[in-house]
């Protein structure tokens, strides 16, 4: 039986393993079902078909290692262009196996810049300070589970795409926020993020969201270089405007202006615009040159149905305070309880402010000062603190 | 691929419940069992017929219960043959417990 098996796959190893596969199967069958007229036969047949499926799995295996080779699905075309991949399935296969929910989140970003991204294994270890050796073992692990527990190498299918999609978007954005944070993105992540986000909407040319973040990253990153005034934090209102990439600003509402087209075509119910979309409309109207604030404030209202998110709802507060003025701002964000949160301290500290009460105001910036992660945010609710 | 998918359930998730609704319910394990895949499966008696070993220095402890202080129960499991997780995903997501308060954990079996 062995020796047939070898000599139809002309491999040993592979007949070994096919021929105890099959054994087991009889062993588990048998006894149930009865033994075959043809035990030889059966034996073989059923290895045949076992080693015919591993093999299977190991091409698709050796595409996926071909694809993590360097030189290989890492190659854009023009920078303005979305990108066209020379092997776009694989491509968006590699994509929803690297984000698959059976992934820890950590390992799934690991994983996503590593394979598509084309990563060294070191550069994201530094990217998300952590030694070299944990990010190792964390890329191992996924790899190990991906193969152990067959995690496909697929596009899902109908009705779960929008939820694996979700998780794929997700992954691409908390990249690009790892970067942001970062005022001079040392790491190259947000720059990595839009260059995934450019594959995702070459491949995924009709899914509204896709296009939506990445019109929201290029957004964002356009005002990248007016952000800072050396180590400080500038914020919206007080850029420099002509230091805003206005080309890339212009990408970004090309890609909105195409959603709006697209969903056009869509049944009703997927008519409601989603969170990338929303987030994107609104980082457009803040780059027109008078903002449209009540027009802002509806959009975070809109996206805070969606999200059920009271971040979202203190954004809208900001909103209003342009639109209305600080006192129905302020009567907006009292209600919302967010003590973990410096920026529910910092709008809070700001609306009093402009209420003229100085003394609650300077509590609530110091509150927030006891948040603030990076130095320049820090120095930002000094200089507050002092002037209040 | 061969996957267990473990059957955690809430006790007492069916307890307000009534006989035909019980009983749709078992219908629907004994429905799952005959899906094309599963090749095995058993379903367990409840946790107070427990009983867990463990060998300390070469000694055989024996103590009464289950081993897992969970408040969840293992209740049964089925064997099921499937293509991969997102296909083994699927069944396992209409196996009631799931929805009625517990878990299904899905493990890849170790073949060969």
């Amino acid at each position: 039986m062995l020796a047939s098996l070898i000599g139809y796959f002309g491999d040993f190893d592979l007949a070994e393993e096919a021929a105890a596969e099959a054994f087991a199967v009889a062993a588990r069958r048998w006894p149930a079902d009865g033994m075959p007229d043809n035990p030889a036969g059966w034996l073989v047949t059923t290895a045949r078909h076992r080693a015919i499926d591993r093999l299977r799995r190991d091409r698709v295996l050796a595409a996926k290692l071909r694809l993590l080779l360097p030189g290989n699905g890492g190659g854009e075309p023009g920078e303005d262009d979305v990108a066209e991949s020379a092997i776009p399935d694989e491509r968006l296969e590699l994509v929803f196996m690297c984000c698959h929910p059976a992934l820890a989140p950590d390992a799934q970003v690991a994983l996503t810049l590593r394979a598509v991204g084309g990563l060294a294994t070191d550069d994201i270890a530094r990217a998300f300070l952590v030694p070299a050796e944990t990010m190792k073992r964390r890329l191992t692990r996924a790899k190990s589970k991906i193969k152990v527990a067959g995690i496909p190498f697929a596009v899902p299918s109908g009705p779960q795409l929008p939820e694996r999609l979700a998780v794929v978007l997700a992954v691409v954005y908390l990249i690009f926020n790892q970067g942001y944070g970062d005022h001079q993105d040392t790491s190259g992540l947000a720059a990595e993020a839009i260059r995934l986000g450019r594959v995702l909407a070459g491949l995924l040319p009709a899914e509204p969201e896709v296009l939506g973040l990445l019109a929201l990253m290029l957004l964002h990153d356009a005002r990248h270089a007016a952000r800072f005034d050396g180590q400080d934090l500038v914020l919206l209102p007080d850029q420099d405007r002509t230091r805003w990439d206005w080309r890339q600003i212009d990408q970004a509402r090309a890609l909105l202006a195409r959603t709006r087209l697209d969903s056009a075509r869509l049944d009703p119910a997927a008519l409601r615009r989603g969170q990338y979309v929303i987030q994107a409309a609104i980082a457009s109207l803040q780059a027109e040159p008078r903002l449209d604030w009540p027009q802002i404030a509806a959009l975070y209202a809109e996206l805070a149905d969606l999200t059920d998110s009271d971040v979202v709802r203190l954004n809208r507060a900001v909103a209003i305070a342009e639109a209305e003025g600080p006192a129905a701002a302020l009567a907006l964000v009292e209600v919302l309880e967010l003590p973990g949160y410096q920026y529910w301290h910092s709008t809070r500290a700001e609306l009093l402010r402009r209420l003229g009460r100085a003394d609650e105001a300077r509590a609530a910036y110091r509150q927030a000062l006891v948040l603030a992660r990076t130095a320049p945010e820090r120095r930002f609710l000094e200089r507050r603190i002092a002037e209040a | 691929m061969q996957y267990a998918l473990l059957i955690y359930s809430k006790p007492g998730a069916t307890d307000g419940l009534g006989a035909d609704e019980r009983a749709a319910i078992h219908r629907e394990y004994l429905d799952i069992k005959q899906e094309p895949g599963i090749v095995g499966g058993a379903s367990l008696h409840p946790v107070e017929t427990a009983t867990t070993v463990r060998v300390q220095d070469g000694r055989t402890l024996v103590t009464d219960g289950p081993f897992a202080d969970t408040k969840e129960i293992f209740g049964g499991f089925y064997l099921l043959e499937a293509d991969d997780l997102d296909q083994a995903t699927k069944v396992a997501s209409r196996i009631p417990a799931a929805r009625l308060g517990g878990v299904v954990e899905i493990r890849p079996v170790v073949t060969g």
